[in-house]
């Protein structure tokens, strides 16, 4: 739960990849989330308990499947620490304007 | 993105007793909910209803289920723009569980079908969990959430 393990599990592709998935679909199995990745499903097993553990992904059981969704906590204090004290209305626009004149999305 | 329900987790230095009453006693909610407060008799069946700081409700409901200092489920509508109100009751489930010196809180915001309030209050639980932690570990609530945030 400390910043370290946050910055940790984020420290890996095959993580951020995991949270992106989760982002675009929350609440998803352990199968779903192993579908067209190039891991093994002990792979990602591994990944996803390093994400729990940082408080990253949080888990309920519905029946027998367990589902796994993002928990933006942790990143909200990370932004907050760090950014919250900027304007963050300048740093949208400059977001803005950098996915404009890149022509790319998140 | 699935927008139909949103899991948020924090592990809060407190005893489930203390987490239960920040959640529940108006006082408390005021510190760290951007001064808005909560009012409901908390039996199953009880009215609910989330106050602004000027008085008016910005969101209703019922108690569906309390089990102090466990688990409280509540129906929840937004009453105070037409467009989400429109949307339907949603519902928010609060659950703690002791994990050794902490208490493990974990708020469940669902509805039936993709809902533009789950997808609305995604930014603000995070502040208000946040801001609640900071609260009951060290007496003071984050200054952000004392008000809120300008355009909302």
């Amino acid at each position: 739960m400390s910043m370290d393990a946050v910055f940790r599990a984020l420290a890996d592709t095959s993580r951020r990849q995991l949270l992106d998935r989760l982002r675009r679909k929350n609440g998803q199995t352990l199968g779903e989330l192993c579908e067209g990745l190039a891991m093994s499903r002990q792979a990602v097993t591994k990944h996803l308990g390093i994400l729990e553990g940082a408080n990253l992904v949080a888990t309920k059981k519905e029946g027998r499947t367990k589902l796994h969704f993002i928990n933006p906590v942790p990143i909200h204090d990370i932004a907050e620490r760090w950014i919250g004290r900027f304007e963050r209305g300048r740093l949208d626009a400059l977001w803005e304007l950098k996915k404009q004149l890149e022509g790319t999305r998140r | 993105m699935n927008d139909s329900r949103f899991v948020y987790v924090i592990y809060i230095l407190t005893t489930p007793q203390k987490l239960w009453e920040a959640l529940t006693k108006p006082e408390f909610n005021r510190q760290y909910w951007f001064g808005f407060h909560q009012e409901s008799g908390w039996q199953p069946g009880s009215p609910w209803k989330l106050v602004m700081p000027d008085g008016r409700v910005a969101d209703a409901g019922e108690v569906v289920a309390s089990d102090p200092p466990t688990r409280l489920v509540l129906k929840w509508r937004n009453e105070f723009r037409p467009e989400l109100k429109a949307e339907g009751y949603t519902r928010c489930t609060f659950e703690i569980e002791p994990e050794g010196e902490m208490a493990k809180l974990t708020v469940t915001h669902e509805a039936e079908n993709s809902h533009l309030l789950i997808e609305r209050v995604s930014v603000g639980w995070p502040k208000i969990l946040s801001s609640l932690k900071s609260l009951l570990e060290t007496g003071r609530a984050l200054p952000r959430t004392e008000d809120l945030p300008k355009g909302n």
